[in-house]
């Protein structure tokens, strides 16, 4: 193998490695908190990309309805316990889906250029996040995790199912943000890898900011630290788990159109790269987030060289991976239950 | 005869008629409802009942379609010679997951199914002589005596004989010892250890048994259908077993059934339906399964079968009879120790939970080791037991060297436990989880557990442990599920079930908590009737009057240490306990 | 019923699966007094403290604070005023003592309270080491030093009533005696507070009242003085006559 090519692998390997660092930190964040191992982060993914897709093709995505179907319900259900949920929680359940249902409309009609497109994009899928945690995972929440676990795989087969509906079966692509490329050290280095790597450096900074500075970050870290610690400072379950879904979903959504201009996105390919982000996450042992940035790395960088040498055996190499991780997980952790 | 007894055959002579009765198209169903229910019916045995979760399971379908359609295509072997194939295939490559997976716990066995439920697909696509995403065409049907099988009906009686004989088989095994320790398996293993039961061979032992179950399931789909390709066996396909399960009951074998013929039938209805609804093609029917699985799990997360159930009212199950008593094991020779530490040493990060501990406890002699919350007490225990190993020190049982040895090994010694956190099965009846402690005294092997030749051994089992309920003073509630106890109760359920094991040392994690005062006095006449028996008893307790009145001799730990140890009398006006015990704040 | 009822707890039922723990306890906690709660393990005692914070779901009985009745919603109860420091502490063990403090003022937060400042000075003076060590993970601290936090996190919510369930657990005596005093000169500044204790001859030495609860009922309730001079309580918890009379010794 000669050296440009080595490089191009490295390179092609830590664009999507970042991609998978943003999904595993989606995961990571939504299982310390809500003990959910969130499969469907990967068709957030892909609504992300088809979202933008069919809003740049002046279409409005189905997401969109999606999202304002389910709100509406929410809110429905909720008028049972108005008292309790007040204005307020009226108009917080309300109010999101009704200014990107809005900004859509306005945008297709009036400014339909990428930028405002995709951040409304990002914006839906993000705010089907906390639905998804509301009408699937928050009725269970004290189930065993492997309920939870059955469930999101089920979740995942309602999202794909309606991805199907909603955006067809082919694949769509989003634009690159950039044609340039930069010579570094006698490469190139495409413009649109260094935007994945910056656009990763910059939301990993704004999380560390938000989980170490403000009161909401830190206390989800908190839900996540000892559940029962955070019940009894008054840190309600739904809250967090509703926002670690919003973070979650919209690193997804993110993700996904990022991701959209390096490869095509359909409605069924994001449960691979779900699992990707997956096993990184599980390579920094469901627990560590700078183990589950650098596994991320790695899986991505395994992958473009399995790519190279053995395609067809691609994701079989990338999803071995994690069976050693696996076991050493479960062998560091000694059988003893009684304290 | 009444009209109970006529029943079954009835219902037998139906059902024999049912592939005549029914039109043509709802044969195909069925023979597709009998072969996923035997895929659910492993998955039950696995996820159910011995809690470990597979989304892979159409892999083993897949190993096992595979080999037979090969065997039979290319190379021309007889499918019946193609089954054991397909079966030893199935096994061996399930025995070596097995390898990896008896040691994964909860979710990381899951999400390992992911990867081998991915992976196999891929390689059943791209390994040549299979035949790639194409598949293979025109496999053999089965045929005997030159006469093949094409008839639907016969393959429908074939498909359901095969079914049906299956669910006796995992009936068989779960009514017995192995069934026992099979459903010990869920609720962690530490208890299933403390009793000595190998658990990391039995959880292999049911991922294989489960594994051929799909792999029977395989072969009768290879030659029913006559072609395959690899989307039977992927990841969807395995996961969509695991909806059957969970809509059809995981925790029942019937709940396969069920679940098997409500997703199979419902996906042949929708099918049709929903993409003309929808306007375009595509597996909408994954939709409805889906959301299903999220009401099931969150309404009624025991399934259907439970609830059909109820309508039939069964009968409750029969008391065990009289049998011939189990063997014992002998009394210790000579005059050793029972159990002797010293210099043990356990941390736990930088706490030292338990430091420089050493004492002995002799045969026909209770021992009381007291000391207040949090000194270390439950962590000796765990060492002794081998639910730890300790960082220094030795620890012997009967003279041999068990530090360090798991949990099985010092069991086998004839070490029994309880739980200051009751273990039992809450589901099961105080019978059977007293029944669990015996594992180790029957011998039965596999096969006869899934034949029922192991009946005489078993009503020794649970004879034995109807005698061990009536020591402890359990009779009366010996078919009552043991979660329905009071908590003080469950303790004694517990000391019964170590008692099953007959062991030589027992060591008992607060026996009295939780117990009335009359209940405490007949715990202490129990462990006095045992100590004139020649057993060592070291016990953990808080009650001052129950340990002082009955321990020959109490040892008091304080912050790791051993700081005291003596006569009952002696230790109690010991200023160093005192301090311990009674420090005032003034 | 004594006067100005702060907690009161009647004929409260709750339990795990099948079984039934609590079989109708009544209880009582007036402004600024101190109640202990003894009795031997598995007797309910910490089973209480969970229902009475909604952490278990009651299955009977009624819960008013402060005159109103009290929800099962744990977190409705903490912005109340009810603040529990469980047994097992419940720190937030891979975050800094700061966040820990700052964190326990988190439901007066989301009602819009500000000027927590006051609250962590206080905090302090009450728990010097814990100004030194504000930095540190909390899973770092010795065991005195996380129960200081616990109480440090349970006093930044500001609570009027204060549960604390096995405060002295696997503590030295020392530093018992040092929480036991910070607990007296709290009551004296007017918090009241609901004790588990393991440690009955300390519990009732602190107390203004107690009861004895055993098998998921109170068998006997009253001053803790008449309840330390109860033979009965005397054998079972504070070691028979001839002990105690060397402890004094």
């Amino acid at each position: 193998m000669s050296g440009d090519i080595f490089l191009l692998l490295v390179q092609d390997g830590l664009t999507t490695g970042a991609i998978y660092l943003l999904l595993a930190v989606g995961l990571l964040l939504v299982f310390s908190v809500t003990r959910v191992i969130f499969i469907p982060q990967g068709d957030f993914v892909a609504y992300g990309t088809l979202s933008f897709a069919a809003l740049l093709a002046n279409r409005v995505p189905g997401t969109l309805w999606l999202l304002d179907g389910l709100a509406l319900l929410s809110a429905l259900i909720s008028l049972r316990h108005a008292r309790l949920v007040g204005w307020r929680g009226f108009a917080l359940r309300l109010g999101p889906p009704a200014a990107l249902t809005a900004a859509s409309l306005l945008l297709l009609r009036f400014w339909p250029a990428p930028l405002p497109l995709g951040i409304v994009a990002v914006g839906i899928v993000a705010a089907l996040g906390p639905l998804v945690y509301r009408f699937a995972f928050a009725p269970i929440s004290r189930s065993p995790l492997l309920a939870l676990l059955i469930v999101a795989m089920a979740v995942h087969y309602v999202l794909i199912g309606l991805g199907l509906i909603f955006f067809g079966p082919e694949a769509a692509s989003t634009p690159a943000f950039t044609d340039a490329s930069v010579g570094f050290a006698g490469e190139q280095i495409s413009g649109q890898s260094l935007c994945v790597y910056a656009a990763a450096a910059v939301l990993v900074a704004a999380l560390r900011w938000a989980f170490g500075r403000t009161l909401y970050g830190r206390a989800l870290r908190a839900a996540a630290s000892n559940a029962l610690g955070a019940k009894l400072v008054g840190i309600d379950e739904g809250t967090t788990g509703r926002l670690a879904f919003l973070l979650a979903a919209a690193l997804g959504g993110f993700a996904g159109i990022l991701i959209g201009a390096v490869t095509p996105i359909g409605y069924d390919t994001g449960f691979i790269l779900g699992l990707k982000g997956f096993v990184a996450a599980i390579i920094g042992g469901l627990a560590s987030y700078p183990l589950a940035a650098a596994g991320a790395l790695v899986v991505g960088i395994a992958e473009s060289f399995a790519d190279f040498w053995a395609s067809a055996y691609r994701d079989v190499i990338v999803f071995t991976l994690i069976i050693p991780v696996l076991v050493w997980l479960s062998l560091r952790r000694p059988g003893v239950e009684d304290g | 005869m009444s009209a109970r007894k006529l029943l079954p055959p009835l219902l037998a002579v139906i059902a024999l008629a049912i592939p005549y009765l029914v039109p043509a198209y709802a044969l195909t169903l069925l023979a597709y409802v009998g072969m996923a229910a035997l895929v659910a019916l492993g998955l039950v045995l696995l996820t159910g009942i011995a809690g470990q979760t597979s989304f892979g399971q159409a892999a083993f379908v897949g190993i096992a379609a595979y080999t037979s359609a090969y065997l039979a295509k290319v190379q021309g072997v007889s499918p019946f010679l193609g089954l054991p194939a397909g079966l030893l295939g199935t096994g061996v490559v399930a025995w070596l997951l097995g390898l990896i997976t008896s040691r994964l716990s909860g979710h990381y066995l899951a999400l390992a199914s992911v990867a081998w439920g991915i992976s196999f697909p891929y390689l059943f696509a791209t390994i040549g002589p299979l035949g790639g995403f194409n598949g293979m065409a025109d496999i053999p049907t089965l045929s005997a005596f030159g006469h093949r099988l094409t008839d639907p009906h016969a393959w429908l009686y074939l498909i359901w004989a095969v079914l049906l004989a299956s669910v006796w088989l995992a009936r068989n095994l779960l009514d017995g010892r192995r069934g026992r320790a099979i459903r010990a398996l869920a609720g962690g293993r530490t208890m299933a250890d403390s009793l000595g039961i190998d658990t990391a061979r039995l959880s292999r032992t049911v991922f294989v048994l489960a594994a051929l179950a799909a792999g029977l399931s395989g072969w009768l789909f290879a030659h029913y259908q006559l072609f395959i390709n690899p989307s039977p066996f992927s990841l969807d396909a395995g996961i969509e077993y695991l909806f059957m399960v969970i809509v059809g009951g995981v925790a029942w074998l019937w709940g396969a059934v069920v679940g098997a013929g409500v997703v199979v039938v419902l996906r042949d209805q929708l099918n049709d339906l929903l993409p003309r609804l929808i306007g375009q093609p595509g597996n909408y029917e994954t939709i409805v399964f889906a959301i299903v699985v999220i009401v099931v799990l969150q309404r009624a997360p025991a399934g259907l079968w439970p609830m059909l159930r109820r309508l039939a009212s069964p009968a409750p199950p029969a008391r065990p009879g009289v049998a011939v008593a189990l063997p014992h094991r002998g009394a210790p020779a000579g005059s050793a120790p029972a159990l002797e530490l010293s210099g043990v040493t356990r941390r736990f990060g930088g706490l030292v939970a338990a430091s420089g501990i050493g004492f002995a406890v002799y045969p026909g002699e209770i021992v009381a080791l007291i000391g207040p919350n949090g000194a270390g007490k439950t962590t000796v225990f765990n060492l002794i037991s081998g639910a730890l190993a300790p960082d220094e020190g030795r620890i012997q049982v009967f003279g041999a060297d068990v530090a360090g040895l798991p949990a099985r090994d010092v069991a086998r010694r004839g070490v029994a436990r309880t739980f200051q956190h009751v273990r039992l099965l809450p589901e099961r009846s105080v019978l059977e989880n007293i029944a669990l402690g015996a594992h180790e005294r029957g011998r039965s092997g596999l096969l006869a557990a899934l034949l029922r030749l192991d009946r005489a051994e078993e009503r020794r089992l649970l004879a034995e442990a109807a005698r061990q309920a009536a020591r402890v003073g359990l009779a009366a509630r010996l078919m009552e599920p043991a979660g329905s106890l009071p908590l003080g109760q469950q303790r004694i359920v517990e000391i019964a079930r170590a008692l099953a094991a007959d062991p030589r040392l027992l060591l008992l994690d607060e026996p009295a908590a939780g117990l009335r005062l009359q209940e405490k006095a007949q715990l202490a006449v129990l462990l006095q009737g045992l100590r004139a028996e020649g057993m060592a008893v070291l016990l953990v307790e808080h009650d001052m009057d129950f340990v002082m009145n009955l321990a020959d001799r109490v040892v008091v730990m304080d912050f790791g240490q051993t700081i005291a140890e003596g006569l009952p009398a002696v230790v109690q006006s010991d200023e160093a306990v005192l301090e311990a015990y009674l420090g005032g704040i003034e | 019923m004594r006067d100005g009822v702060l907690l009161a707890v009647e004929g409260l039922r709750a339990g795990y699966g099948a079984v039934e723990v609590l079989h109708g306890v009544d209880l009582a906690v007036a402004e600024r007094e101190i109640v202990a709660i003894v009795g031997p393990n598995g007797a309910g005692k910490s089973t209480l403290m969970a229902a009475v914070m909604g952490l278990i779901p009651r299955r009977g009985g009624s819960v008013r604070f402060a005159g109103e009745r009290a929800s099962g919603r744990t977190e409705a109860l903490v912005g109340a005023g009810l603040v529990l420091v469980p047994e097992t502490r419940a720190l937030f063990a891979d975050m800094p003592v700061q966040d820990n403090l700052d964190l326990g003022a988190f439901a007066r937060w989301r009602a819009g309270g500000r000027g927590f400042g006051r609250d962590l000075d206080r905090v302090f003076s009450l728990f010097p080491r814990l100004a030194e060590r504000r930095r540190q993970l909390a899973g770092t601290l010795s065991g005195g030093e996380r129960q200081m936090l616990a109480l440090g996190r349970a006093l930044m919510g500001r609570p009027r009533l204060l549960l604390l369930d096995e405060p002295s657990l696997g503590l030295a005596p020392r530093i018992v005696r040092d929480i036991f005093h910070v607990l007296a000169e709290l009551r004296r500044e007017g918090l009241a507070i609901l004790l588990v204790e393991q440690n009955a001859r300390a519990a009732l030495q602190l107390s203004d009242h107690a009861c004895v609860l055993e098998m998921g009922e109170v068998v006997l309730a009253g001053p803790s003085a008449a309840l330390a001079g109860n033979a009965r309580v005397r054998e079972t918890y504070l070691g028979s006559q001839q002990r105690s009379e060397n402890a004094v010794g």
